[in-house]
């Protein structure tokens, strides 16, 4: 019975999505109020119809009801509560419910937040938002419906795929779909100022902290990700230019331009055409990623479903998206000409370099992407494009990103003096090169590429030195506290954020360097020797689990003669699945990670066990938990608040026309 | 210089800029593009030499054998027509067995054996990889064709 509600409320929510999607948009080309007005409403309920669907799938989970065919397929009796719950959503008809019910979310986020925008671009907004909801809850009940019953039920459910039990899967999904989803906010922002033909400093306003605050949910979303890779596929590495990582990686690649794009509108009214195709593109990699995903086309944990019919759909409802959105764009570019003009050295300039490099980054990650599946499509072979392409291609691109990123801020707006920046910056970039090869050297480590990122490393660490320095020497005579203080929120945003990368860069090139690791044959008291740590084998036991049987080995790690660590790697085996998972054990530490994995057990008992040292890893994780922290230190500048209060009267008249 | 002047210059760089990234990216693709065959294509020789590629298949029951260092393991891959043997020293994937589908990426050896750098195997009990699966279906094609 709750099932059927729940089906029903969804099929409920279609219709409040369809209403949200029509009516608004005519009220706001007829100009009429009522109409328009209906859009909140109608997007405030769509969103509480999708939670109670929600809600039933969830109850069903929770309570084992395995005559619901995903939950038979995915839950089991013994699983534990918080992976039932994370079941929900751990399979293809669930995790686009969560898409759906994220993007319903958003909406009414919009309508809560933004309630201050002219009820014509807010009908415009919803009117988009609503007309994308029916689309992903069209496919939703017309291909995967999440409530399809079995008869007669089954007596047991087969679990949750093993590798998603595990804690980091319980928010690594519902983050990643915020922030793929959230960019909808920005495409549904774009859509609204073209179909009104208007597009100036006070969208680019209203758009920014929506922008940034999608762009936070996608950056946590990877690094749970991709820490979830690191420690629970046992293979001691953190990014595997895997095409699901791809998927996620190019919208946010292209939401960062997005960003900075925005910035450059808002303040200067320049790259309009530009901020908008950006947004467009964001959104459609995003959808992209949806499709490459979920539809099973490629190899992956994470294509749960490989029926052509779902495929087929989300790259109607692409190309729809895409196609009408251009069109639109192709029809009112004109329009959108001119802006502020800025010199070759000019703050503009230097994000505008920025912005094309991270939109060919983002483009050869497609190409690597996409490139395969179009010549298996095409049936000219099999092939595919592994990590030493995407290592080839992102270093060159990237390093100009990073030195212009700390150049950047140096630059005034609209033009400046070449030779005064160069001498503000000149000594910086000297030492920073100077700092890195002596590190890398240091280390004993001497490639170009360690030499490289522990320059870039430098100068980014040096370069927010000097930024701030200049911040604050532009407020002579205050006292240094009430200097700290004058400085606006997203100021620190973009400091902490740009500190982020710099910190990211040192784990990726040390871990890169210096990282080791070995497989060795290991009997009960045998010891083995990596990186100046001894590692001891105790012997391996049994440790069943609740759903699962496991061999748990006992290895101490010890480093001159003290025992500081007792790792505990399993090999277990999910009775439900038939399959047997390996489950690592690490050391974490500032300064590095100790990592083992218990690999077969042989024919004389011995057992193979992984043993990885994995120096500076964590800062990793570290630097992009600075870029979160300065993305919510920018969304949460209060000028956007006080602005888009102060422009309203205004912004409404003109719109009103 | 005139704004006009100007103007062309930044956005010559911007273009310089883009062509010179598009071909970095175009060169690395070409030079790091991994060829996939099946095993009866490698058995006829149509495999390249010295350069890195992978081959699908199902693990030929019975042919999991572990060196005395218990690390370094030889295997064959078969889509049921032709066999190829493998080496391969690392830990293989969780659902790596004998019967089931997997895919080795290296390179082919002067003594006939493929040394494998990597092995892909599946992520659940029910699922093939595609490459796999591709491999077994010619080479069932091609029987078929030959019995007719």
């Amino acid at each position: 019975m709750i099932p059927e509600l729940g089906h029903f409320s969804l099929i409920l929510a279609l219709i409040l999505a369809l209403v949200q999607g029509v009516v608004p948009l005519i009220g706001a080309s007829r100009n009429r109020l009522a109409l328009m007005s209906v859009g909140r409403a109608a997007a405030q309920g769509q969103f509480l119809f999708i939670v109670f669907s929600f809600g039933c799938l969830t109850w069903a989970f929770i309570n084992s009801d395995f005559s619901l065919q995903l939950a038979a397929s995915n839950s089991h009796s013994a699983t534990p509560l918080i992976y039932k719950i994370t079941g929900v959503w751990g399979n293809h008809e669930g995790s686009l419910l969560l898409w759906a019910m994220s993007l319903a979310l958003w909406t009414v986020a919009v309508t809560v937040f933004s309630r201050n925008l002219p009820e014509i671009f807010m009908a415009r907004v919803l009117g988009v938002l609503g007309l994308v909801s029916s689309g992903f809850l069209l496919f939703l009940l017309v291909t995967s419906n999440p409530f399809d019953r079995i008869l007669p039920g089954a007596p047991e459910g087969r679990d949750l795929n093993p590798l998603l039990q595990d804690p980091g899967m319980i928010i690594h999904p519902p983050l990643l779909y915020m922030g793929y989803v959230g960019f909808s906010v920005a495409f549904a922002f774009a859509i609204a100022a073209l179909l009104s033909g208007r597009m100036d400093a006070a969208w680019a306003r209203w758009s920014r902290p929506w922008t940034t605050v999608a762009w936070i949910f996608l950056t946590a979303g990877i690094t749970i990700g991709s820490g979830w890779a690191y420690y629970e596929l046992g293979w001691g590495g953190w990014w595997f230019w895997d095409p699901v990582e791809n998927a996620s990686f190019m919208p946010w690649l292209l939401g960062t331009a997005l960003m900075h794009s925005l910035a450059v509108t808002e303040k200067r009214g320049a790259f309009r055409s530009w901020t908008v195709l950006l947004a467009i593109g964001a959104f459609s990699l995003s959808l992209m990623g949806t499709f490459l995903v979920r539809s099973g086309v490629l190899t992956s944990v994470h294509a749960f479903a490989t029926d052509p019919a779902r495929g087929l759909f989300v790259l109607a409802l692409l190309v729809l998206v895409i196609g009408v959105s251009l069109t639109l764009f192709a029809w009112r570019a004109p329009t959108l000409a001119g802006g502020g003009s800025f010199g070759l050295v000019s703050r503009e300039a230097s994000l505008l370099g920025n912005n094309v490099l991270l939109s060919v980054a983002s483009g050869s990650v497609l190409l690597g992407t996409l490139y395969p599946l179009f010549i298996d499509a095409l049936n000219l072979g099999k092939i595919s494009v592994g990590p030493p392409y995407f290592e080839t291609v992102f270093v060159p691109l990237m390093t100009p990103v990073i030195v212009l990123m700390m150049i950047g801020p140096f630059v005034r707006w609209k033009g400046d003096d070449g030779s005064r920046v160069l001498r503000k910056v000149a000594p910086g970039l000297i030492a920073s090169a100077v700092l890195g090869i002596g590190a890398a050297f240091a280390i004993g480590h001497v490639t170009w590429r360690t030499a490289l990122g522990l320059s870039l490393a430098a100068w980014v660490l040096i370069g927010s030195v000097l930024i701030l320095r200049q911040r604050l020497a532009d407020r002579q005579g205050a006292g240094t506290g009430a200097r700290v203080r004058s400085i606006p929120a997203a100021w620190w945003g973009m400091w902490f954020a740009h500190l982020g990368i710099g910190v990211f860069i040192i784990g990726v090139t040390l871990v890169g360097s210096l990282n080791s690791q070995i497989q060795v044959k290991m009997l009960s008291g045998d010891t083995a020797q990596l990186a100046g740590y001894t590692f001891t084998f105790r012997g391996v036991a049994n440790a069943p689990g609740p759903n699962y049987a496991a061999a748990r080995a006992t290895i101490d790690v010890s480093r001159g003669g003290v025992r500081f660590a007792t790792l505990t790697p399993e090999k277990r085996f999910y009775e439900a699945q038939g399959m047997p998972m390996t489950e690592a054990s690490i050391d974490i530490g500032p300064l590095r990670d100790v990592y083992v994995n218990l690999g077969d057990q042989l024919e004389d008992g011995a057992w193979v066990v992984g043993l990885f040292y994995r120096p500076f890893i964590s800062w990793i994780w570290f630097g992009c938990s600075l870029m979160v922290l300065g993305g919510i230190f920018a969304a949460s500048d209060r000028r956007y608040r006080r602005l888009a209060e102060r422009e309203v009267p205004a912004g409404a008249a003109r719109q009103a026309v | 210089m005139k704004p006009r002047s100007k103007r062309l210059m930044l956005l010559g760089g911007a273009v310089a800029l883009l062509i010179g990234a598009v071909a970095l990216v175009l060169t690395a693709f070409q030079e790091n593009l991994v060829f996939f065959h099946t095993p009866t294509e490698v058995a006829e020789g149509k495999a390249p030499t010295g350069r890195t590629f992978r081959i699908g298949g199902l693990v030929e029951p019975g042919s999991i054998k572990r060196a005395a260092d218990g690390l370094t393991v030889q295997f064959a891959i078969t889509d049921t027509a032709k066999v190829i043997p493998v080496t391969y020293k690392g830990s293989l994937p969780d659902l790596f067995s004998e019967g089931k589908g997997a895919v080795v990426q290296g390179k082919m050896g002067a003594d006939g054996q493929f040394a494998a750098s990597e092995v892909l195997a599946k992520h659940d009990e029910n699922y093939m990889p595609p490459e796999a699966q591709h491999a077994v279906d010619q080479a069932q094609k091609t029987a078929k064709t030959v019995k007719q």
